[in-house]
């Protein structure tokens, strides 16, 4: 007699490159779902989480992080050459986080500033997202991510559909929500009309401006927002440090805020 | 694997499991004496000192956060004291109070985190707290539904449990009303009671016998169980305030770390985080609290490191009690912030991380524009300290085979909790013997 076949759970590996541990952290933040998504997957490589690794191939990879050493730069395509599928979660592994900004400066000097001897310290110029050097299948943005949305995205992956995320503003989110628009009623500088919604409008919610931590939408208006800031009395460098944040590379944001130096240095001359 | 004399031999761990950041362990043993230990850190260095500079005053409680996903608050708290001290502005009454509030929710999500998913596995021999949750689901599920308590006091005073975004200098964007508070109450009685019920599970598990003699070192508040500053104090005399941390203690930058090390200028290495509170402040933390430390069998005399996890349950006990303490004192303060006007000077402030003593230093300009931050995070004091336990440790188990001798150095490690994205600003274990 035929004994019918156990279907495998299919295998998950999270993995960590320069980040601040927050995004896979919300995985562990699941308090409520934790135990069930564990029983649903084999979570075959958490380093965080537990000494036990299983080696690959991957069914799915979660990567969070940005890469900045010649080291993590072989390491992801490894990482990719292991798993089915690969899915990128958090402002530095989809746009290369906070410490992208050394990408508008000059790392020899950030690296005398912090390290008395930077002849230990090995690193690249740039910090670059995970699609900079490997294929990505999906990006999942926010510093931090949110949970539900994370819940979606290892949910869709594991039935074999596209992540139900929208790409539309923070705006949206507001609305929905029933807040007053802290820019037209308090004017307040908000980044919330070229942000990608996620995080529930959270920053409007406590009576501050949003300050775009889930990165640019789809198509955003960046000259239209620039325009605005001006408006309401934000100087070119109070713009270019709204827009320098934990999506600085993001080719939207980069653009814009390297478009406002090129004008002032266009002005000078 | 050959059989190789004990006498000499090499351990290493590459990539050690269930500390946030990545690390690695290094044990040399050379004809039976411990030769070299070296806890190394090579997480990638992210530069936040370098970039704050040329930022305004009004931005490290969003920046620094980013340092660390586990204790967030403890990076925004640091960096408003020291623009406070800076500004020469003191928050206190209700202000500092919602401060504290918050705090105790990263105490008990961080402490929680610590014991129940990343620390307990290692003492009831289970490689991790899935495979812990498969023979004791309700243990674990309390441990969850602990942790997401505290989470639940950063998202509702904070916007949300990681890098919250309602704080600022000065204060906080939204305070919330009493009637928000509320619903935080039954939660923090059922989490008491969870937090006493941790403690008597941890005193009963099995510890090494292993003592050290470290300086210890913390924070010390006249006014309570120091969490948002007060004078930094030790087990032999220290007894300094903010401004005066560069004098005694010294950061040194080693080839086998991304992490710098610190260590006191007079005596060498030290230990911050939950033992040195402990033994410092037990006298001051809140009656249930002192009532489970006594239950354990906890004193301030205790100096096994193993038995961290204990003092950790403890504080469990003393954020619940304190988080209701508050909250049935509360009366939402009259702004939501304090206005803080820059001006030229250098302002130092620090605060107790779940992990220990997290300094902070910014030097500003008359506009508000930041020309130099420095931030001593708690892991990196406690490397050195790391490393010393390990040699110890190592050396009065030298009998103890490969796997058994690796598997307990790594828990000697996370004996501190080391938090090495902090620290880096990773941890990878080898033993070597030769």
């Amino acid at each position: 007699m035929n004994t019918p076949e156990v279907p495998r759970k299919p295998s998950i590996a999270v993995w960590k490159f320069a980040s601040c541990d927050g995004c896979q952290l919300t995985l562990l933040d699941c308090e409520d779902d934790l135990l069930a998504v564990a029983g649903e997957v084999e979570l075959a490589y958490f380093l965080e989480a537990g000494r036990a690794s299983v080696g690959g191939p991957y069914d799915l990879s979660i990567v969070e992080g940005s890469i900045t050493t010649a080291g993590d730069a072989a390491r992801i395509r490894e990482v990719r050459a292991m798993s089915k599928r690969l899915v990128t979660i958090g402002a530095c592994a989809t746009a290369g986080g906070i410490q992208a900004l050394r990408n508008f400066g000059d790392v020899k000097e950030f690296l005398a500033i912090v390290y008395a001897q930077p002849q230990f310290i090995s690193t690249l110029t740039d910090s670059t997202p995970i699609a900079a050097h490997v294929p990505v299948d999906f990006e999942l943005r926010g510093c931090p991510i949110t949970k539900t949305q994370l819940l979606e995205v290892i949910g869709a992956f594991l039935h074999g559909r596209r992540p139900n995320v929208s790409p539309h503003s923070v705006c949206v989110e507001c609305k929905r929500a029933g807040n007053v628009c802290v820019t037209v009623a308090h004017g307040t500088p908000c980044l919330g009309p070229v942000t990608q919604a996620g995080c529930g409008a959270l920053c409007p919610s406590y009576n501050r401006g949003c300050y775009g931590c889930f990165g640019p939408m789809e198509n955003p208006n960046l000259p239209s927002m620039v325009q605005t800031l001006r408006y309401q009395g934000v100087d070119d460098g109070g713009v270019i440090r709204m827009l320098r944040t934990f999506n600085a590379g993001a080719p939207p944001f980069r653009d814009a805020s390297e478009a406002i130096e090129a004008e002032a240095r266009g002005s000078e001359a | 694997m050959t059989h190789r004399s004990p006498a000499s031999r090499t351990l290493k761990v590459d990539a050690i499991a269930r500390v946030e950041g990545e690390g690695a362990m290094f044990v040399e043993i050379r004809d039976g004496e411990v030769h070299d230990v070296q806890l190394r850190i090579y997480e990638p260095p992210r530069f936040f000192e370098a970039f704050l500079r040329g930022r305004r005053f009004t931005e490290p409680p969003d920046i620094t956060a980013r340092i660390c996903g586990i204790c967030p608050v403890a990076y925004q708290m640091s960096a408003c004291n020291a623009i406070e001290a800076a500004c020469g502005v003191t928050i206190d009454g209700q202000l500092l109070e919602l401060r504290r509030l918050l705090y105790c929710g990263e105490w008990i999500e961080s402490h929680a985190l610590h014991i129940y998913l990343l620390h307990a596995p290692d003492f009831l021999g289970y490689d991790n707290a899935i495979d812990l949750a498969a023979d004791h689901a309700a243990i674990v599920e309390r441990g969850l539904q602990l942790k997401k308590v505290g989470n639940e006091i950063l998202e509702l005073v904070g916007g949300r449990a990681i890098h919250p975004v309602n704080v600022r200098v000065g204060g906080f964007y939204r305070v919330p009303t009493r009637r928000e508070l509320a619903p935080l109450r039954e939660r923090l009685l059922w989490a008491l009671d969870a937090a006493r019920q941790t403690v008597s599970w941890v005193a009963g598990f099995d510890f090494p016998d292993f003592t050290h003699a470290l300086e210890l070192v913390a924070l010390h508040d006249a006014d309570g169980y120091a969490v948002l500053g007060g004078r930094l104090v030790s087990t032999r005399g220290l007894d300094i305030a903010a401004e005066e941390f560069d004098a005694h203690i010294a950061e040194e930058h080693v080839a086998h770390s991304t992490a710098l090390h610190a260590h006191l200028l007079e005596r060498g290495e030290y230990l911050v985080g939950p033992l040195a509170r402990f033994a410092l402040n037990a006298e001051q933390l809140a009656p249930d609290a002192r009532d489970s430390a006594s239950a354990a069998g906890l004193t301030a005399d205790e100096r096994n490191p193993f038995r961290s996890i204990v003092v950790r349950a403890v504080e469990i006990v003393h954020a619940c009690a304190e988080a209701l303490r508050i909250i049935d004192a509360y009366a939402p303060p009259e702004h939501p912030a304090e206005a803080v006007e820059p001006r030229a000077g250098v302002g130092c402030g620090w605060t107790e991380a779940p992990r220990g003593t997290l300094w902070h230093r910014y030097e500003l300009a008359a506009d508000g524009t930041i020309l130099d931050a420095r931030i001593v995070p708690p892991t990196s004091q406690n490397q050195p300290a790391i490393e010393h336990d390990l040699f110890h440790f190592v050396e009065a188990n030298a009998t103890l085979d490969d796997d058994a001798l690796r598997h307990r150095c790594e828990q000697v490690i996370r004996n501190y909790d080391p938090c090495i994205s902090c620290a880096t600003h990773f941890l990878d274990m080898r033993v070597e013997r030769t």
